[in-house]
Order: C-alpha cells, then sequence, then structure tokens
C-alpha cells in the first residue's frame, strides 16, 4: 500500500551504477503506465513497464524530442460563441508551446467554422496546423 | 440641505427610511456597499424572536414585541417570506428547569402570549429529531423565521419608490455638527450636520445613525458622550434542503456548561441553519469563518439534535452583531446632539425589532418638522415573482408574461432569467452577483453559484451594458474576472 | 405541448446522447424518442473540455472533448433522432408504468411530456467551498474549476492572474495548464489525500512540464481578502486529514480554484422515488442499469463519477438498449403497426429467458463491496437479463501497489486479478460471464475484494 507519497514530478531521472535509469509515466492513453528507461553502455537503451507499443515509442520520443498536443481556443467574429476551440492537428516539440499560444492568440476568425479548418498553418514553424475543433454556426443577427 | 440623512442601509436604515417616506420630507441614505443589505443584516439567524429573552423594560424588550407583533402584516404588505414556526427553547438538565420558568416569567412581563412549558413527550412529538438529552422545553408559538434580505431589500425597495433617495458606494467618512464648522460659509447655520463621504459632501438638518458595528464612530464624531460597539462574531452553517426539515420549530438552548447555545432552525426557504458562535473581536470587518468556529457550531448545535448532517453543509458565514458596552440597544438623541438620531447597538434581537424601530425613530423625526403625510404614499410592494414556489398555472402566466421565466439559469433553487430581469431592473434593482443572489436565490443551493454565476454575470453584463469584467460579486474590488485576457 | 413518446432522455450531454443513439439501433423508431438538454447546444460539459484525451477507447484516436461531443451529436442529428435544447426538466414522476416528465422552455413554457421509459443523464456537479468548509472570507476568485474551464473556454475570458488550486481531481490538473497557457501564474496544486485524484499523465503533462508544484496531504486552511482574494494559507494535514499546526505557508494569490470532486447530480432522481446509494450519491441500478423505479435507467455520472468519457459512452450504450428492451418487453396498447423489432424471437426472448431460471424473473445475485472497494455497479444481478460477459464498474478506497482483485462466488473465489496499481482515482472493471454465474449452483451473493498479493 503506498502512503504519503512525496510529489516529485513523475518523471524523474537517477544514476545509478553503470547507466542513467529515468522513469516515465506513458501519456499516450488514461492508463499512464509506469516506463522505466535504462541506457545500455552499448548506446542503446532498455525500455520496461510498458504495457502496448505506443508507451516505447513514447519513451524514446520523451527521451529525445519530446513533443505535445497543444490545445486552446481562438477568438471568433460574428459567431454563436465568442471564442472557438482549436488544437494543434499533430504534436509540437514542448519547447514550442508558449510559442505556439502566442501565435494562436493573434487568430481571430469568422463564423461559421466547422471542426477541421485550418486557424493557422504551419504555427511557430513547427509544420503543423493549428485546426478548430468544434463547429459553430454564425449568429442570427436580428 | 436634506431634511434627513440616514447612514446605513442595513435593515434599521431601511426601516427608519421606509417609514419617514410616508411624510414629505427630503430623506437620503447613504451606504458604503454597492447594495443595500451588505453588513449584519445579511449575515444572522433570520429569526423573529417571540420576546421571552430580553429583559423587561429594555428597548430590546419593549421593540421586540412590538416588531413580533408587526412582522407578520408588514410581510404581506411588503411581500417578503415569513413565517411563525414556533420555537423553542432546550433544557438538558433537571436542575435547569428553573431556567425556563424564569423565561417563561419574562416572557410573561414583555408581553408575550402562548408561551408554556413542553415535557419531553409532547416536545418529541413536535421534534422528533432532537436529542434524547432533552429534559423539557419552554415553547413559543408565536416565534417565526423571516428572510433577513428580503425584509430589508423590500423596506428598501418601498422607500425608494415613496420617494427616498439611495446614494450607494458612498461611505461617510466624517460628520461635523454644522455649529462646529468654522468655514465661512456655514457661519450662521446653526442647525444640522454636515456629512464627508468618499462621493462628495452632504448635509441636513437630521442625522439617523444606522451604521452598524461603525454607529459608535460616528456617534462619536457629534457627541461627548461616549458610545463603544464591540463586533461580536456569529458563525453560522448552513445545510442543504434536504435537510431542511430536520427541525421544524427554531431550537433554541440554555445556556450550558458549555456556554451559550446556538440555534437549530429550518430558514424560511427551507434549508437549515446552526449557529452562532458568540466571540467578541477587534475587527469590524472581521466576518472571516474559522476553523474552530465552525466546529463548534457543529458540536453545539448537536446537543439540540443529537446527530448533525455534516455531509450536508452547503456553505458557512460569518456575521458581526453591534454590541454596545451598555448591552442594550441606543436608540434616540445624545443630549449634546440635537437632531442627530443613534439606531446603535442593534444586535440581536436587532432584525425582529427592525419594523418597530423604523415606527419609532420615524415618530421621532416626524415631530421635529411637522412634516404632512404623503397623499401618494405606496404602501404596498411587490416581490419578485418566484418560479420555485409558483404551481403550475403561475409558471404557465408568468412565462406567458416573459418567456424567461422559462429559461433556468440556477437549477439548484430553480431561478429563471426572468427573475433576474426582475432583480435588475426594478428599483434599486441589483448591479451585483451577490444582489442577485440576495433578491431571487440564484447562486443559494447546493452548488453555490458553480453552475449560474457565469452565466449571471452575462445577463447582468447585458443588462447593465458593461463589460463581463467589470460585473462583481459585491462591489468594490471583487470583480471576477480579473486575468489577463486577450486584446 | 402534449406529447406521449417511448424513451426520454433527460440530459443532452454524452451519455444521453450514447442512450438515445443506441436505443434507435435496438430498434425504437426515432419519433418515439426525446431528448431534453439545458444547454444551448448538444454535448454537455464536453464542450468546455477543449483538451485532447478524450475518445482512444471508443473511436481509436485522440479527440478533444467537443471533438467528441461532436461525434455523438452528429449520430444523433444523422438518426434525427429529436431533441429539445434550452429547456430543463423540473420534474419526473411515475405513475403504474407510465412517467411524466415535467420541463420548461421558451417556446412551449411549462408542459409535460409522457414517455414509457425514462434515461436519466444529468451528469454531476462540482462540490462547492461551502461542502468543504473552507474557513476563511469569502470573496470573489473563489471558483470550482470547471467554472473557470467555463469562463477561459466558452467565454474566452480569464478569472484571474495568479492561482492556487486545491484538489488535484483531474479538471484541476487540466485547468492549471489551461490558466499557465493563456498568461496565468499557477502557484501550487495542493491535495489533502495522500495521492493525487486524477490521472497520472495529468500529472506529468499538465502539472510537471509546467513547473507546477503538486503538494499530498495538504490543504487550504484560510482564505485571504474580503473583496477579492489576496491570498490562501496552506498546511500540511496529518492522517485524519486534520491540518498540523506550524505547517501553515501563506500564499499571494488572486484566485483560487476548487477540484475537490464531483457529485451527481440527482435531485430529479431523489424526486422521482428512485434509492440513491450514498457512496457514490447515485442511482442503485441492477445489471440493466434500471432503477427501483420500473423502466427508469440511468447512466454516465448521474450513475457514478466516471474518470474516462468513453465509459460513459459504453454504460450509456447499455442503458439505451435496456431501455429499448424494457419498452420492446411492456408496450402498452396493441394492434400497432409491428416494426422490424417486433419480430416474435426478439421479442419473447426475454421473457423466455425469464421463464427458465424458475421464477419468472429469475435469480438475483446481490453484489458486494469487499475489503477496499467502495461500490459497485451495478450492485445486483438478475442473471436472465445479464450480457454474456458483463462489465461490473467500481472504485477501490486507497492506493494499492501490487495487489489483487478477488471475485467470490458465495465464498469461493472465482477469480482473481493481479493489478500493479489502483488508485480511487482511476475506475476498476471486472467482467463476468453469464455461462459462469448460470454454472455456480445456488449463486446467492458475488463479492469483490482488493487482497494482498500472496508471496512465495
Amino acid at each position: 500500500m503506498e502512503k504519503g507519497r512525496e510529489a516529485g514530478p513523475e518523471n524523474a531521472t537517477a544514476t545509478a551504477g553503470e547507466g542513467k535509469k529515468r522513469e516515465l509515466v506513458c501519456i499516450r492513453c488514461p492508463i499512464g503506465c509506469r516506463i522505466t528507461v535504462e541506457d545500455i553502455p552499448d548506446g542503446t537503451r532498455r525500455i520496461t513497464g510498458n504495457t502496448c507499443n505506443r508507451g516505447a515509442e513514447y519513451a524514446e520520443k520523451e527521451l529525445t524530442n519530446p513533443t505535445r498536443i497543444v490545445t486552446s481556443t481562438v477568438r471568433l467574429r460574428g459567431g454563436k460563441a465568442a471564442v472557438v476551440s482549436v488544437k494543434t492537428k499533430g504534436d509540437i516539440p514542448k519547447g514550442k508551446i508558449m510559442e505556439c499560444m502566442e501565435a494562436i492568440k493573434g487568430v481571430e476568425l469568422e463564423a461559421p467554422v466547422r471542426i477541421g479548418d485550418v486557424a493557422l498553418a504551419d504555427v511557430a514553424g513547427t509544420g503543423v496546423d493549428i485546426v478548430v475543433t468544434k463547429d459553430v454556426e454564425a449568429s442570427v443577427s436580428a | 440641505m436634506h431634511d434627513v440623512v440616514i447612514i446605513g442601509a442595513g435593515v434599521s436604515g431601511c426601516a427608519v427610511a421606509r417609514e419617514l417616506s410616508r411624510y414629505d420630507m427630503d430623506v437620503i441614505v447613504l451606504e458604503r456597499a454597492s447594495d443595500v443589505c451588505e453588513g449584519t443584516s445579511k449575515a444572522n439567524s433570520g429569526i423573529v424572536h417571540a420576546g421571552y429573552d430580553a429583559e423587561p423594560g429594555t428597548w430590546k424588550a419593549l421593540l421586540n414585541i412590538q416588531g413580533s407583533r408587526q412582522m407578520e402584516e408588514l410581510s404581506k404588505e411588503l411581500d417578503f417570506p415569513y413565517r411563525r414556526n414556533g420555537s423553542l427553547v432546550l433544557c438538558f438538565e433537571e436542575s435547569d428547569r428553573g431556567k425556563l420558568e424564569e423565561l417563561l416569567g419574562k416572557g410573561k412581563k414583555n408581553g408575550v402570549g402562548e408561551l408554556r412549558i413542553l415535557e419531553r413527550e409532547e416536545l418529541f412529538k413536535l421534534e422528533p429529531n432532537l436529542s434524547a438529552d432533552v429534559a423539557a422545553a419552554l415553547y413559543a408559538p408565536t416565534g417565526g423565521i423571516v428572510c433577513p434580505f428580503g425584509l430589508t431589500i423590500a423596506l428598501a425597495e418601498n422607500a425608494c419608490v415613496n420617494g427616498v433617495e439611495f446614494r450607494l458606494n458612498t461611505e461617510v467618512r466624517k460628520v461635523w455638527k454644522m455649529e462646529d464648522m468654522e468655514d465661512r460659509e456655514n457661519a450662521g447655520k446653526k442647525n444640522g450636520y454636515r456629512l464627508e463621504t468618499s462621493q462628495g459632501v452632504f448635509e441636513a438638518r437630521m442625522v439617523v445613525n444606522a451604521a452598524g458595528v461603525y454607529a459608535d464612530v460616528f456617534h462619536n464624531m457629534v457627541s461627548a458622550k461616549k458610545m463603544h460597539i464591540t463586533p461580536r462574531k456569529g458563525e453560522y452553517c448552513l445545510f442543504d434542503k434536504t435537510v431542511g426539515d430536520y427541525v421544524s420549530h427554531t431550537v433554541f438552548q440554555l445556556p450550558t456548561k458549555y456556554g451559550k447555545g446556538v440555534l437549530v432552525t429550518p430558514t424560511v426557504h427551507g434549508n437549515l441553519l446552526m449557529g452562532p458562535t458568540a466571540e467578541d473581536i477587534g475587527d469590524k470587518e472581521g466576518t472571516n469563518t474559522t476553523g474552530g468556529g465552525m466546529e463548534d457550531v457543529l458540536k453545539r448545535g448537536g446537543l439540540s439534535v443529537g446527530s448533525v448532517p455534516a455531509g450536508k453543509i452547503i456553505t458557512s458565514f460569518a456575521g458581526l452583531r453591534a454590541h454596545e458596552d451598555g448591552g442594550d440597544f441606543v436608540i434616540g438623541e445624545p443630549e449634546d446632539a440635537e437632531g442627530f438620531f443613534d439606531v446603535a447597538g442593534i444586535e440581536s434581537p436587532g432584525l425582529t425589532c427592525a419594523p418597530a424601530i423604523g415606527k419609532y425613530v420615524a415618530e421621532l423625526i416626524r415631530k421635529r418638522g411637522n412634516f404632512p403625510k404623503k397623499e401618494n404614499f405606496v404602501s404596498k410592494r411587490e416581490g419578485i415573482p418566484s418560479t420555485a414556489l409558483a404551481d403550475a398555472a403561475r409558471r404557465q402566466e408568468l412565462i406567458g408574461e416573459n418567456p424567461a421565466y422559462a429559461n433556468v439559469i440556477c437549477r439548484c433553487e430553480l431561478v429563471t432569467e426572468g427573475e433576474i430581469l426582475d432583480a435588475i431592473h426594478r428599483p434599486l434593482g441589483a448591479t451585483t452577483l451577490d444582489g442577485i443572489k440576495r433578491r431571487t436565490r440564484a447562486g443559494m443551493g447546493r452548488c453555490q453559484a458553480g453552475f449560474c454565476a457565469p452565466k449571471t454575470v452575462e445577463i447582468l453584463a447585458r443588462e447593465l451594458g458593461r463589460d463581463m469584467g467589470e460585473i462583481s460579486k459585491a462591489g468594490g474590488e471583487s470583480r471576477f474576472l480579473t486575468g489577463p485576457d486577450r486584446k | 405541448m402534449e406529447k406521449k413518446v417511448k424513451l426520454l432522455v433527460v440530459g443532452g450531454g454524452p451519455a444521453g446522447l450514447a442512450a438515445a443513439v443506441a436505443a434507435k439501433e435496438a430498434g425504437i423508431t426515432v419519433g418515439d424518442i426525446l431528448i431534453m438538454e439545458r444547454d444551448g447546444e448538444l454535448g454537455g460539459i464536453l464542450n468546455q473540455c477543449i483538451h485532447n484525451g478524450f475518445g482512444l477507447h471508443t473511436f481509436k484516436e485522440e479527440l478533444t472533448g467537443p471533438e467528441y461531443a461532436a461525434r455523438y451529436a452528429g449520430k444523433v442529428c444523422a438518426a434525427k433522432i429529436p431533441y429539445l435544447l434550452h429547456t430543463i426538466v423540473v420534474d419526473i414522476r411515475a405513475e403504474g408504468e407510465t412517467k411524466y416528465v415535467t420541463a420548461m422552455n421558451k417556446q412551449e413554457g411549462l408542459f409535460t411530456v409522457e414517455a414509457h421509459a425514462v434515461v436519466l443523464a444529468m451528469g454531476c456537479r462540482e462540490r462547492s467551498r461551502g461542502a468543504l468548509n473552507i474557513p476563511g472570507y469569502r470573496p470573489a476568485g473563489i471558483y470550482s474549476a470547471g467554472t473557470a474551464q467555463r469562463y477561459v473556454n466558452m467565454e474566452g475570458r480569464m478569472p484571474g492572474k495568479e492561482v492556487v488550486i486545491l484538489g488535484s481531481g483531474d479538471i484541476g490538473l487540466i485547468m492549471a495548464r489551461r490558466m499557465t497557457l493563456e498568461g496565468a501564474k499557477v502557484k501550487l496544486v495542493a491535495e489533502l489525500m495522500p495521492y493525487s485524484g486524477g490521472l497520472k499523465r495529468n500529472i506529468v503533462q499538465c502539472l510537471d512540464d509546467f513547473g507546477i508544484p503538486l503538494k499530498l496531504s495538504h490543504t487550504v486552511v484560510d482564505i485571504d481578502g474580503k473583496e477579492r482574494v489576496k491570498g490562501v494559507t496552506v498546511a500540511a494535514v496529518d492522517e485524519n486529514r486534520k491540518p498540523i499546526a506550524g505547517t501553515e505557508e501563506y500564499i499571494s494569490c488572486d484566485t483560487l480554484l476548487l477540484s475537490c470532486g464531483l457529485i451527481p447530480e440527482n435531485e430529479l432522481s431523489a424526486g422521482l422515488g428512485v434509492e440513491l446509494n450514498p457512496v457514490t450519491s447515485g442511482p442503485v441500478v441492477n445489471e440493466s442499469l434500471e432503477t427501483n423505479v420500473e423502466g427508469v435507467f440511468a447512466c454516465g455520472n448521474v450513475l457514478h463519477v466516471h474518470d474516462l468519457v468513453d465509459g460513459v459512452s459504453e454504460e450509456a450504450e447499455n442503458a439505451g438498449r435496456n431501455a429499448a428492451a424494457y419498452i420492446r418487453r411492456k408496450r402498452p396498447g396493441n394492434g400497432q403497426e409491428k416494426e422490424p423489432w417486433e419480430e416474435p424471437e426478439q421479442a419473447g426472448a426475454a421473457e423466455e429467458a425469464a421463464g427458465q431460471g424458475g421464477s419468472a424473473k429469475g435469480a438475483v445475485i446481490g453484489i458486494k463491496t469487499g475489503e477496499g472497494v467502495r461500490y459497485t455497479v451495478p450492485s445486483k444481478l438478475r442473471l436472465n437479463y445479464m450480457q454474456e460477459e458483463h462489465v461490473i464498474r467500481f472504485r477501490v478506497g486507497d492506493v494499492y501497489q501490487d495487489a489483487v482483485l478477488s471475485v467470490y462466488f458465495n465464498d469461493t473465489p472465482v477469480m482473481q486479478i493481479k493489478k500493479r496499481v489502483m488508485a480511487p482515482g482511476e475506475m476498476e472493471q471486472v467482467k463476468l460471464r453469464k455461462t459462469k454465474l448460470k454454472d455456480y449452483p445456488d449463486l446467492k451473493e458475488i463479492r469483490i475484494a482488493v487482497e494482498r498479493e500472496e508471496h512465495g
């Protein structure tokens, strides 16, 4: 039984013995597998604890080029709502998140919008588009 | 120059204002908060005391019995929730029976009718959830419960309709007797008072000092006979309506070895209320609840009802009662300040006394100027129709008049957009979320405005022609949306 | 508006939509179904959950909340299932097999619809500051996480600049990231329990990614600020969750977000006479997700609070199918046109099945919670109405590592499932096979318990 755990970062690094050992929590699905990544002296990595291939893929990527989906909203003109939700169509580098947010803040769309509409192409030079995630109709003017 | 300035739009100030509005005179109410009913009047037990508690011969005793007798008629005239549910004072020790008899005697002296002592069998028939430790109780069928916001707002609205001016967000900082003013402009103006406020200067022939816990401050500015008010904090726990029938009477306790008792009562809206604690504090703004206070309320409440449904608490709050050192209300003019009428030290049973205080003080003032009665005085006021209380036919009728009555904003208390619009657009209408809450009960329910607050804020902004960012909980800095919005 | 329908669905969120679609797919004519939704669009709370992570199980891809909602709303619209928006149900009552659902909206005013079956899908609400008994002042700036989420994601407005979050439920974690992305400073997430109430991946991607500290076994003991929040005092708590004197720390902030649990919204159910489970605050249901009021079914967060919308959809589809089956069995009146699902072999199937178990409805098996299991949904099984493989959902009461989930038939252990980690914040499930239950002689009771793994 686990009690009173100190809340350190879930993804921690420890150096022990010959190789670096890292503990990761996979974020690819809600299960949240605890993955251990060990550096082997031959330059490869040993990945354990994942329960599917996505976990291995995540661990590899998290250590080399961590990426995230970013979701936010953009302003909407003439719509039934003041803003509409958007997301990066694919992962972008973790380091680009705030830059991506800055770029999103400047966007304003005109209603109606549809799921999948490109709100902003190639955000922050990532090659990834910002796309709309909700249908919003134009407001009916009086 | 106004005839009368009233400092404070709590229940006492509003009651005086309403009674004065019967006469042809220029009355203005100055209130520092953004709405009426923002001080002690909003955070109390909501009880209409029968009147057995006060020492015979005191202001409290005299005005309590009058107020208690006037409340029902007033509630019909001004359309606010009031119910005569009867009250009980529990005695836990056989050895304390004498104290019940003593209360009974005091009650009789004060003119309280129908008082009697109940033995266990009858008592438990009336209140099956009482603690098994209860030995006997004093029963006062004339005790009642009232909505303190409903009462205060009704008085204020009716005063407003009858010509009293209300200046909100106007904090009085200094009160001068005219005769003490040295500047030339006022030379010769011997009578009256000058009030410096956050919104400029006001002058009046007479002042009503109904400033709650601050009444001593203003009194002491004009009188050498000093007054001292201690804020006495009372903490309360309010329970969900699902346990609103836990008791049907207002259940008091004789003081026990654990100290002064707390009450357990249904509210007029069907919740269950427990409290208050009684702690003298220095801070006139100290309306915070404390962990210890809440624990105390539940522990002492538990003496009356055995098990307390603690999981059903929906909120807790604290109010400050204005306790004057003399222990009684201070009402009327100090010897050295003619035309300055104190309505001070109005602690319990102040809410009950409000109608009587209003009449008494108004009469004192009226005599000073032989003000004629207004011919067009409007004595009736209609409250906001409540969807929750309406039957199907009435609901249909309301929706027929305005479809907004079909748009439910607060689902816990079943408050519709129609009621909120009414609250905003009626005389002295709401401009804040708390103002809406106290007028319509939107946000008073079990989710405590989690669901309806954004919608209410939106309606307020729309109706008042303001940006949502300007809408506040209760004026001042209490705005909801203070974050870094995108421009 | 006087209307009669076969199935009325209360709530147009993910649960209500999935239930309605499933009922239609099970053969109920679309015109005989009606969804009532209080908001101005279908999709419920998903519309403000703009983050991704939904639907991996259902659609095999990661969707945002609005996208997931749109999939189901799309199904409802494509099937032409009628729905009413801006419509709030104010009362449900049952007279015999008929239910009367009273609702209000601007077009119809106050009106009552007669229904044969009702699916309750009203969702849940957040626990408020008042219910948490947090002492202090009552200024502006205290929001439940979901309320803040609505302001930020639906209105495009920020509730505050400097934020402390109490409670590490998923909405709180999601809002920590969301507020940070929008330029606020999230100073701390404090959690009363010694473990987080949210998903682990949300701690990684919402807190760790942004360096937001999480303090377990901590709570807010005071709120400062008369008008707007000025700060909060946070303290460590002992094993009884009582604040430890001397550990108080004042944190200046203008906003306190609360993410301290969700409560199924069952006021309508209670008014109808539905029996509620005090642990879940949701209805007590049988294998068909039917409450003690015949023909009234419950699913989604009104039944018990879920972690994942995929679980809601699956459960709701079951509720919709079961409601359809109920309607088929009990359809009042006769001489109506035959519909596809009225084929004798299907219509009579349930009754036939009922005949096999001895008594008319067959055996009823209670599901009991053993050590470590807080509740189960359902809490009883009527063997004849079970699916071949029946999912029992539940939550554990503590964090368990390397433990075993044991299932007992009467007192015999019949199933042992090794679990690396179990936590109260993550719903568990076991699957029971109908054949196994049928084969077990004189089965009265099933018990599910958490046990330590036997070593050696």
